[in-house]
């Protein structure tokens, strides 16, 4: 598939994108260099890259819209990563906006220019947001999500709705009731899931960042998948209005960017209290960038004296060893930039996987009984009431959300409400202590992203119990409300291209800055890797 | 639609000072006076009293009846419980919703705080133990006008438990202060309105309801017939007038009741199959339902054929006077409550309840037991305390230095029939406390007869003013200068020889003719004792 390629790659070489200019980061001396690798050159802020070549005039937002539309274009029919595009002239006529209001000299937002992927739970005005499912096939919200709002006031432009599982059941994408997307590294494997539209559409640079949403693990293991920076904030941090609900008590609205501090703008730019959200937080949203210190000012030891713990249970059986691997190297890398590692015992980590599915699927049976074909959406006709809902839903739902909503009806059922709602409560209760316990000894604690690489589509499709297995590493953050920031760490070998494996650091509540600033330590001064699939990597410079 | 406003009246119209006869035809005293934004389009359909208490005596000794209400309260907040939309009866429909009370994907509830102080407040008035933690619970069903799936509800830790309610017992049932227990009040959101087409081949769905805050008060099973269910209803409904947290208009269904009906025998202390009766549209047909059902309950007791007593829920039918079955229970229905996710905990202060606490009215119950220390009698009191502004109005006349026993007898008499005739509320008359209270000064000192009282008030009640003014431009003072009323006495009976030839010969009633006149004469001014006593000197000296 690649040979489809060949021909427009003169063209998209054309338009290399901006490189040069970063406050953040220089490719050129790191202090830790241990190699000389040519090839290799941390990421880079693509959002102030931008900012910058807009401001001095070196590149117009149209031209940068056509740039990532070209490639978008090239690269969607092979990956599936969105749902809805609008015309390429609803983006260029926004850019074209922008590109007056710089020439008149007026203010532009943060995001002037930056196009970004949104999840299709997520809803916006102007396009059909299904949740990736038949039942809201076509449905056309009246409003925008508070995040996509906030976005939109600092300039961004939404560039598309990304593929999902059905209202976010699920951890491949298979689940969406549209199309399956693939994952850039490797067209026959899947990109995770269930925002794995988002993951794969930063990953192959058919936008800047994008929006996802974590309930169970939903941006963090579609962005260890593809290869990108995936971060789930604490819950609360982010208004979850225009969010569809799956499980009100976890869902987090996420940001994914190839880089650490694109991940940590994209949040600035829609964290906050909101009233249209009461479980959103009043906490203040800080400058997580002002913390950041450029690659090249960094000392020696630049993360001297932070305590890292890595979780023991997140490493033992039944992790691929490759992955394994990658994070103990990773752990080494903490190491060389002074921090102390030490291995972690969560003994209730384990507990987390059923106490999140019972909860997780007891609020979602909740939250979609409003998808019933009165008021919008899909509606069957029927003589009777009760067929007017069976039909509606039995054909517009389907078969994974079913039999989530089946379980989630059965356990908070009359009699086996204490056994499994209420003794999953209790569960995450002691999990959200062992979490403060062990983050009051560390400053951050470190896992793999996901037990495996990406796997094959289709691999797991008719497992369901191995596929919710695969959620092990994650869930326990959500149970614990934490924030979480995923990135690439190492690769695992495998045919055509090496596959990205996704290192978790965890941090204390409404302490995504801290994790933003280790983060983009760690990610300025890795070696040898360079997260770009082979899809795109002569098209992105 | 039955409707029953506050009782009838009947004023004497030969007596000379404002009295208080109160006959009460129809009707009776749990009815509250209608709000003044919705009367004119209410109807009054009058209740007869002996069909009530047919029914009400045909309780054989042998059983007793328990119920229990469950009301739900509507309340008058500006905007819906969870969303910033406005509500208001009768508007057209789905012209007030948004993404919220639509249950649109994606939108989220937000507690109006509203709703907490109202629901503080009645939990404080009805004397229950508040929780001062608690939270949010959904209440999970499929039905077109529940947006969501499911009722945002409070299940196990109601905001309010453990109360009592005190009512009064009208006299003619007996009189008496009754005590019920209220089991719990809790914040729930309303559900929007099925339409259904005349031909029912297809029904529309009105939001305009959906997110409207309520309260729902459970009451303990302590009533035993329809009267005490009603006054207990009659009470919830003065009560939440008086707080100001609900119009408690029936038919507009801001105060809805449903009654759970059982029936057992005297000394058995399991509770009977208990039925569920809806539709009850106003305190009387709540009444005669109960009534109804109690007896229907009792016969078939008495015939053997308590088990065809079911667990059921029935509708009361205005025009048959019966209950009918609306719908069998299939078992428990699972709502699966479980808390909900989207809204923080409900956390009360101390601060909080007790700021609440000292910024509650008067409430009926103290008002009344106020008015019983005044001397004033049982029936004045209990609809002197019956509706807000009335009470309100009272308080004011006193308050002006009006003495209680004529406010009384002005409020209920005249003035009651006036508003009644005029369609009227008391806020609605041009009559001030201050100009009443000046009025009973004047009568009680002198300045004016009675019956003139009475003309200035039709004057003052219609076209406002001072009583001052009134008397001043009318030249109304009374005559109490002896010499001038016997002028006009001699004057009167000089001029009627004939009657005072058959007065002397022993027709002694013609008294009243000769009084009449001199009254005539003087134009209703002449004082009425002095005018009586200088007419019989006159008549009686035999010169």
């Amino acid at each position: 598939m690649l040979s489809t390629l060949q021909t427009p790659r003169s063209s998209l070489s054309r338009f290399t994108l901006p490189s040069t200019i970063t406050t953040l980061a220089s490719n050129s001396q790191s202090t830790l260099t241990t190699t000389q690798s040519p090839t290799t050159s941390p990421p880079q802020s693509q959002i102030l890259s931008i900012r910058h070549s807009l401001l001095t005039r070196n590149l117009s937002a149209v031209d940068l819209a056509r740039s990532y539309l070209t490639r978008l274009r090239l690269t969607e029919p092979h990956l599936r990563s969105f749902l809805h595009i609008p015309d390429d002239q609803t983006i260029i006529s926004q850019a074209n906006d922008l590109d007056r209001r710089i020439a008149a000299g007026k203010d532009v937002g943060p995001l002037a220019g930056v196009l970004v992927a949104v999840k299709d739970n997520i809803c916006t005005a102007d396009m059909p947001s299904t949740g990736g499912s038949r039942i809201l096939q076509n449905y056309r919200p009246p409003f925008d999500a508070t995040a996509v709002k906030k976005l939109k006031e600092l300039g961004g432009i939404v560039v598309g709705k990304t593929n999902m599982d059905e209202f976010g059941m699920g951890s491949t994408t298979e689940a969406s009731a549209f199309q399956v997307t693939a994952n850039p590294w490797d067209v026959s494997r899947v990109p995770g899931g269930s925002s794995g539209g988002s993951a794969a559409a930063v990953s192959a640079r058919q936008c800047v960042v994008s929006l996802g949403s974590d309930t169970g693990g939903s941006v963090r293991q579609p962005a260890s998948f593809c290869g990108v920076v995936g971060l789930k904030p604490t819950y609360g941090r982010v208004s979850r209005f225009g969010l569809m609900a799956y499980a009100s008590s976890l869902d987090a609205i996420g940001c994914f960017g190839s880089s650490v501090a694109d991940t940590g703008i994209l949040l600035h730019a829609i964290a906050g209290h909101d009233r249209f959200d009461a479980t959103s937080s009043k906490q203040e949203v800080p400058n997580f960038l002002s913390h950041f210190d450029s690659a090249s000012s960094l000392e020696s030891k630049p993360l001297k004296g932070l305590r890292v713990g890595l979780i023991r249970e997140t490493i033992e059986d039944g992790v691929d060893a490759g992955v394994v691997s990658a994070i103990r190297a990773a752990a080494s890398h903490f190491e060389e930039l002074g921090c102390s590692v030490n291995e972690v015992s969560l003994p209730s980590f384990s507990l987390g996987l059923p106490a999140y599915y019972v909860l997780a699927l007891s609020e979602s049976s909740s939250n979609l009984s409003r998808y019933d074909g009165i008021r919008y959406g899909n509606q069957v006709h029927a003589d009777e009431l009760d067929s007017l809902y069976g039909d509606s839903r039995a054909k517009g739902l389907g078969s994974e959300v079913k039999m989530r909503i089946l379980m989630g009806t059965y356990a908070l059922s009359a009699g086996y409400y204490d056994a499994y709602y209420k003794r999953a409560q209790q569960v995450r209760t002691i999990i959200r202590n062992s979490f403060k316990e062990a983050l009051d000894q560390y400053d951050i604690l470190i896992s793999p992203a996901a037990p495996s690489v990406a796997y094959k589509i289709g691999e797991k499709k008719n497992d369901p119990l191995a596929m919710y297995a695969g959620d092990i590493m994650t869930v326990n953050v959500n149970l614990a409300g934490l924030p979480a920031l995923v990135l690439p760490c190492g690769f695992v070998d495998s045919e055509p291209a090496g596959l990205p494996v996704g290192l978790q650091m965890i941090g204390a509540a409404f302490d995504e800055g801290e994790l933003l600033r280790v983060g983009h330590i760690f990610e300025q001064t890795l070696e040898n890797c360079r997260f770009v699939p082979p899809l795109v990597a002569d098209s992105v410079e | 639609m039955s409707y029953t406003m506050f009782r009838t009246f009947q004023v004497h119209p030969f007596l000379l000072y404002p009295t208080s006869i109160l006959k009460r035809r129809n009707g009776f005293l749990y009815s509250t006076t209608i709000p003044k934004a919705t009367q004119s389009s209410q109807t009054e359909t009058k209740v007869s009293t002996s069909s009530q208490s047919k029914n009400l005596y045909k309780i054989p000794k042998d059983y007793e009846a328990v119920i229990g209400i469950e009301t739900h309260v509507q309340l008058s907040t500006l905007t819906k419980a969870f969303c910033n939309c406005p509500y208001s009866y009768g508007s057209f429909p789905n012209s007030s919703i948004c993404p919220v009370c639509m249950g649109l994907p994606g939108a989220l509830p937000v507690l109006n705080n509203k709703v907490i102080e109202f629901a503080v407040k009645l939990g404080l008035a009805l004397n229950c133990n508040l929780a001062f933690n608690s939270k949010f619970d959904r209440k999970q069903y499929f039905y077109p006008d529940l947006p969501k799936g499911y009722q945002i509800s409070q299940f196990d830790v109601p905001i309010a438990a453990s109360g009592f309610l005190d009512v009064d017992i009208p006299l003619e049932f007996g009189g008496g202060h009754k005590r019920f227990g209220i089991t719990r009040v809790h914040m729930e959101e309303d559900a929007g309105k099925l339409m259904h087409t005349e031909k029912g081949n297809y029904s529309q769905v009105d939001l305009n309801r959906a997110g409207v805050p309520l309260l729902e008060i459970v009451s303990e099973p302590d009533m035993r017939n329809g009267i005490e269910a009603a006054e207990y209803a009659a009470e919830i409904q003065r009560l939440v007038r008086y707080l100001g947290v609900s119009n408690g208009n029936m038919q507009e269904g801001s105060l809805r009741c449903d009654v759970n009906v059982s029936v057992r025998p005297i000394g058995q202390s399991k509770f009977g199959t208990k039925v569920e009766v809806k539709n009850l549209n106003s305190f009387s047909s709540m009444s005669r339902a109960i009534d109804f059902e109690i007896s229907r309950q009792v016969l078939l007791h008495s015939q053997g054929q308590e088990d065809q007593i079911v667990q059921e829920t029935r509708l009361w039918e205005e025009g048959s006077q019966r209950t009918i079955t609306m719908r069998k229970k299939e078992g428990l229905a699972d709502y699966r409550y479980f808390p909900e996710p989207d809204l923080p905990s409900v956390i009360l202060s101390q601060e909080y309840v007790d700021g609440i606490q000292t910024s509650l009215p008067e409430l009926p119950e103290e008002k009344r037991r106020r008015y019983e220390k005044m001397g004033l009698g049982m029936q004045d009191v209990i609809f002197l305390a019956n509706d807000k502004n009335i009470a309100e109005f009272f308080d004011a006349t006193l308050a002006k230095g009006a003495d209680a026993k004529s406010a009384a007898n002005w409020i209920m008499s005249d003035i009651a029939a006036f508003m009644k005739n005029e369609k009227l509320t008391i806020n609605d008359i041009k009559l001030t406390p201050e100009e009443l209270s000046e009025l009973i000064a004047s009568i009680k000192g002198g300045i004016i007869s009675g019956k003139i009282g009475k003309e200035i008030l039709f004057e003052l009640l219609a076209k406002g003013g001072s009583v001052k003014e009134i008397i001043e431009k009318k030249d109304l003072v009374q005559i109490t200068d002896p010499v001038e009323i016997e002028k006009m006495v001699v004057k009167v009976i000089e001029e009627n020889p004939k009657q005072l030839e058959q007065y002397r010969g022993g027709k002694t009633k013609l008294q009243g003719y000769f009084a009449g006149q001199v009254m005539k004469a003087s134009k209703g001014k002449a004082n009425p004792g002095l005018l009586n006593k200088i007419l019989l000197e006159k008549l009686n000296s035999t010169t």
